[in-house]
């Protein structure tokens, strides 16, 4: 009980943040909501085909886990993968290209919007089946252990995920071979247009109360507030650090944009009143800033300014995909195989393509 | 002097070198450790590596297989066991969207440098669950590598070659060949002291004049018996090429012998729709047409699901009688 | 600033959209992501917000039409902003994604030619007409593998002079190499030609009617005591009423005749008065036919049938000639039933084509006899007032079976046959 009480602000996580890092966590979680609504935009302008499965609403969640994140610590997670892209240092620029279908996007236009990577940014994806990542975050988190470093993997999922049958076979193995890795099971409430009761039958506790049979350690809670998720995903990192156990988190939010924008949305599974409910009540940038303004750390004349330079740099970035080249078409062989691509013996003996 | 060594030794020696070339190389599978491998290809392994090296996996294919293609995006380099080939079906998400893609789909930014090997055969009266030859469907997935080696020696230096290749490869053996015995030289006879076969190179196994039967894997062996039978009963002279690696693709060696011989069959344990043999007679009809003095034909396991019943289940799969008699029907 | 509400990109199948209803009025304010409007797509329908805040000033669009992607819905004005002078006309609707720039990759750029472009028809069919003219004599399309095929391109072989040893008839390398092999006729510089390479031995499956063949003629030419009987046919007559009778036939679209037509309406006349030949060998009887059933040998592809023209006592020259025409056609498309092929009480074989003067067949069982008809040539001979002098003679043979024809019998027949052709008019009577 005691510990309740205690603010999740004074975590010493979040007692060590400087106001700029602070202001900085706001202005990623801004950044996203512009990007995407420039995204969205680009949409409906018909410059973006395929799925567009938005995170507004959701950006606390991306933002926090991400932002405890040091040198040998990796993210992966879902299709829904534009908030955790912005939030481990992608540009908006190859962000948007790569919607546009350009060759200057991350993925050179030939993943799309659910399949961003970055490597060099710990970043592993930007998975388009759903919980097809699960088994992979245990596979990076095996690969840290092997090589004995000292760090973590958070797989983000869905809570439509949770009833895959890899994601279970990724607990089990995870637990058995205490695997340093931390699945943060993004609850907004829908699994696309299925709410939760008509699709998942677990306990009361909760979805990630489901890990209690496979012997590894959960927690559930809100996401509207930094403060919480920041304190709560750091426990879990310092289990996977310390002991290289996995975690399970469960993290309630709310998506405020259909499952992707195919999606009737409002008409269909939920009604307007709970959209706008969540609007006003739980939206985690309206959270934060308010956080800040009440510390003094920000005013509403700096949260205007951010609010514009990210719309600049939201417009920039669709303006910047807009003039760049689609890929060539020789570039439809390039990045199958990396012998082919380096030109080694092995890339160069027998054929690989079989076209034409 | 090259030793007589069998299939099973064959690829246990590849793994142990690898092992030893490598300390990224990591065997995990259902039975591979302490039981020491189901078909005992990994037998003593664990004991010499220990439990590091060697990971017995639960019965959790699309799991552990998942995790091997993770850690493989990190460097490790996984060496994953299939106790059949069947069971690649419960991890096909894994094997097909995962390792075979991301490379893709990520711009170039990510590999996969990882081993999937298993028996994948029939003709052992486990059933249609156990004798799947998935050797067409993952080798129709561009970003994916196949291999399906007929002989000790192709099976020890293919699969050192697929441990250390930058790509997926899935590495397809056959539990009626493990027992089965080849010469393969030692390491100290070779140049470079160490047996490496490179992907994408088919082997002549059997030089011929009249007819050319190209072949993968156990069928191989098939088609030697035939070309023999040919020879002295017909006076045939059948040309027997092993593909080893399916994709990459040796085909100046098929239609080499193809411009050769003027006549082919293409003899697989495959299923005969898609199969391996549609894909390298269409290849011939459009590269070796004008060399043709007769159709290419195919010869595939019956189109049935495996059959239980043993004396059935040998007739399902090509035997050597079957080719000889195709063959004949194109002279 | 002035903007415009348009059609949007709902879903990733979408290309037109219905507008639904309006949620706004003309004269409405409308803020940013407020609903303004409900858009019906090939999936749901879907709230549409604005991106833009200000006045609806102008709706181009009414309820329930359907519009593509893109299309001006209505004009959102700032506040005090004053309308373009286009505000009744909006600006027409470029095609969907064109204000995305960047080359779109065309085929025609490509650089690596990882994609083969495709060749003009032209250039593939130009070399096939070529090659298809030195098989130009194929009147019917000819069995060979595609390397004969090039093959015989390549040495000037036209395929339908070669003769077919591979599976069904089908003209393999080994045949070519033989057919260039064989002396040129009238080609090729004297003396110069390469000497024919050694050929290994080769050994040619038994077809099915290969088979037939062998097993069929052994017996008879092993249990059946043959004889042999010849005689000259004075062909002048004949060839002249031919001549005569072909130029009526055709001038009125009617077939042409060949020797052998008259030659087995002669057969069927002559039967007729020596029925002894038209019969067969029961063992212990003699069965003497009542009809003639002609059989007729024709040489296919895969060896020798002998389709039967069935009752040809009672036929006229015209119809012998058609049912051979069309027995033969059948024969050939090895179309035949096997009641086509069976019944025959007597057979003809003919092969004064090839420029055999005579031969003796080999009688086709149970029947007694076979004729045996060679070709017509021109040869000096001694007539009526014992001059040598330019004539024309046919050779005729009979091969019996001594068991139920004597000699005597055969040459009647023969004899009566000779009559017959050499009086033709008989024929055609």
């Amino acid at each position: 009980m005691a510990k309740k009480s205690v603010p999740y602000s004074d975590a010493p996580i979040n007692a060590s943040l400087s106001s700029d890092e602070k202001i900085e966590l706001l202005r990623t979680m801004v950044r996203i909501r512009r990007f995407e609504q420039a995204a969205l935009k680009a949409y409906n302008e018909n410059n973006i085909g395929g799925f567009l499965h938005l995170y507004i609403g959701q950006e606390s969640v991306a933002v926090g886990g991400i932002s405890l994140l040091g040198e040998n610590d990796h993210v992966i997670t879902a299709y829904r993968d534009h908030g955790h892209a912005l939030a481990v240092g992608m540009g908006m620029n190859e962000c948007m290209a790569e919607l546009y279908g350009k060759k200057t996007g991350c993925s050179k236009g030939k993943g799309g919007s659910m399949h961003y990577f970055a490597p060099d940014k710990n970043y592993w994806g930007g998975h388009g089946i759903v919980a097809g990542q699960t088994p992979l975050g245990a596979g990076i988190a095996f690969a840290l252990k092997y090589r004995n470093l000292t760090g973590c993997c958070l797989c983000y999922l869905g809570d439509g995920a949770i009833n895959q049958g890899s994601y279970h076979e990724a607990l089990n193995l995870a637990s058995l071979w205490e695997l340093p890795v931390v699945y943060i099971i993004e609850n907004n409430g829908y699994s696309m247009g299925t709410s939760q009761v008509r699709s998942s039958a677990h306990p009361e506790g909760g979805l990630a109360a489901r890990a209690d049979a496979y012997e590894i350690a959960w927690d559930k809670f809100d996401g509207v507030s930094l403060y919480e998720i920041r304190a709560k995903v750091q426990t879990a990192i310092d289990r996977a650090h310390k002991e290289s156990k996995p975690s399970v988190l469960e993290i309630l939010t709310y998506r405020y944009k259909g499952h992707s924008v195919a999606d009737a949305n409002a008409e269909k599974y939920r009604s307007k009143e709970e959209i706008q409910r969540y609007m006003t009540e739980h939206d985690p940038i309206e959270n934060w800033k308010a956080t800040l303004i009440g510390e003094g750390v920000l005013t509403e004349e700096n949260y205007k300014v951010i609010q514009r330079e990210a719309a600049a740099e939201a417009d920039a970035s669709a303006e910047f995909a807009r003039k760049s080249p689609f890929p060539d078409e020789s570039e439809i062989f390039d990045d199958v195989y990396w012998e082919v691509d380096n030109r080694t013996a092995s890339g160069t003996t027998g054929r690989h393509f079989f076209h034409g | 002097m090259p030793r007589e060594i069998t299939y099973r030794e064959a690829l246990k020696e590849a793994l142990d070198e690898e092992l030893a070339h490598d300390e990224n190389v990591v065997i995990i599978g259902e039975e591979v450790a302490e039981y020491n491998g189901a078909y005992k290809v990994t037998e003593g392994l664990w004991k010499k590596w220990g439990s590091k090296r060697l990971i017995d996996a639960p019965i959790s294919e699309a799991g552990f297989i998942g995790i091997g293609i993770g850690a493989s995006m990190l460097g490790v380099r996984p060496v994953m066991e299939l106790m059949f080939y069947s069971f690649a079906y419960v991890a096909f998400d894994q094997m097909m969207n995962n390792a075979a893609a991301v490379r893709y789909m990520s711009g170039g930014l990510i590999h996969c440098p990882i081993v999937v090997r298993g028996p994948a055969n029939g003709g052992t009266n486990v059933g249609a669950t156990h004798s799947h030859t998935p050797e067409n469907i993952f080798a129709n997935m561009p970003g994916l590598k196949v291999v399906s080696p007929s002989h000790p020696i192709d099976a020890k230096g293919l699969l050192k070659s697929a441990i250390r290749d930058n790509d997926p490869v899935y590495f397809m053996e056959s539990t009626v060949l493990y027992g089965t015995k080849g010469l393969v030289p030692a390491n100290e006879e070779l140049e470079g002291g160490e047996l490496l076969i490179p992907l994408g190179k088919a082997d002549v196994k059997r030089e011929g004049t009249d007819i050319s039967l190209i072949a993968h894997g156990r069928a191989v062996l098939t088609c030697l018996a035939a070309a023999e039978i040919l020879e002295s009963q017909h006076q045939i002279s059948a040309e027997v090429v092993d593909l080893r690696s399916i994709r990459p693709l040796d085909e100046e060696t098929i239609m080499a012998s193809v411009r050769k011989t003027h006549r082919a069959i293409y003899v697989e344990e495959n299923k005969p729709f898609c199969g391996i043999g549609a894909q390298i007679s269409s290849m011939i009809m459009e590269q070796a047409f004008d060399d043709l003095d007769a159709p290419v034909l195919r010869i595939a396991s019956a189109d049935a699901p495996a059959i239980y019943s043993p004396p059935l289940e040998k007739m399902q799969l090509p035997v050597p009688e079957e080719v000889v008699a195709r063959a004949l029907t194109l002279f | 600033m002035a903007s415009y509400l348009k059609m949007p990109k709902l879903s990733d199948t979408m290309t037109e959209g219905v507008l639904a209803k309006w949620l706004k009025k003309e004269g409405d304010t409308v803020s940013i992501d407020e609903d303004v409007a409900e858009v019906e797509t090939d999936k749901a329908t879907m709230a549409m917000q604005s991106f833009d805040e200000g006045i609806l000033h102008k709706i181009y669009v009414k309820e329930g039409e359907s519009v593509p992607l893109g299309a001006h819905l209505a004009l959102i004005l700032a506040e005090g902003e004053e309308p373009p002078a286009n505000v009744d006309q909006p600006p027409a609707v470029a095609t969907a994604p064109a204000e995305n720039q960047g080359v779109a990759p065309t085929k025609a750029t490509s650089s690596t030619a990882a994609i083969p472009t495709p060749v003009s028809v032209a250039a593939v069919t130009a070399p096939v007409v070529a090659a298809a003219a030195t098989v130009s004599t194929e009147t019917t399309r000819i069995k060979a593998s595609p390397l004969a095929r090039k093959l015989a391109r390549e040495h000037g072989i036209d395929l339908g002079q070669v003769i077919g040893t591979g599976p069904g008839g089908r003209i393999v390398k080994n045949d070519v190499d033989t057919a260039a092999a064989a002396p040129a006729g009238g080609g090729g510089s004297l003396g110069l030609l390469p000497r024919a390479q050694a050929k290994a031995n080769q050994t040619i499956p038994l077809s099915n009617i290969r088979r037939v063949i062998a097993q069929r003629l052994l017996e008879s030419k092993t249990t059946i005591p043959h004889f042999y009987l010849h005689i000259e046919v004075d062909t002048e007559p004949l060839m002249a009423l031919r001549e005569q009778v072909n130029a009526a036939s055709v001038g009125s679209g009617g077939p042409k005749y060949t020797v052998n037509d008259f030659v087995m309406r002669g057969l069927v006349l002559a039967i007729g008065s020596v029925p002894g030949v038209n019969a067969s060998f029961q063992g212990d009887s003699i069965l003497q036919y009542g009809e003639v059933h002609l059989a007729v040998a024709v040489a296919i592809e895969a060896g020798l049938v002998t389709p039967v023209i069935r009752s040809a006592q009672s036929k006229s020259i015209r119809e012998l000639s058609e049912e051979l025409k069309a027995l033969a056609g059948k024969a050939r498309e090895k179309k035949l039933t096997p009641n086509e092929m069976t019944g025959g009480t007597i057979t003809i074989s003919n092969l004064g084509a090839y420029g055999i003067s005579h031969f003796d067949a080999i009688i086709n069982p149970p029947q007694a006899a076979i004729l045996s008809v060679g070709t017509i040539l021109k040869q000096p001979v001694v007539n009526d007032q014992g001059q040598i002098v330019p004539g024309q003679r046919m050779n005729i043979g009979l091969s019996g079976d001594h068991r139920v024809v004597d000699g005597a019998v055969g040459a009647q027949f023969l004899s009566e046959l000779k009559r017959f052709l050499e009086t033709p008019v008989l024929l055609i009577s």
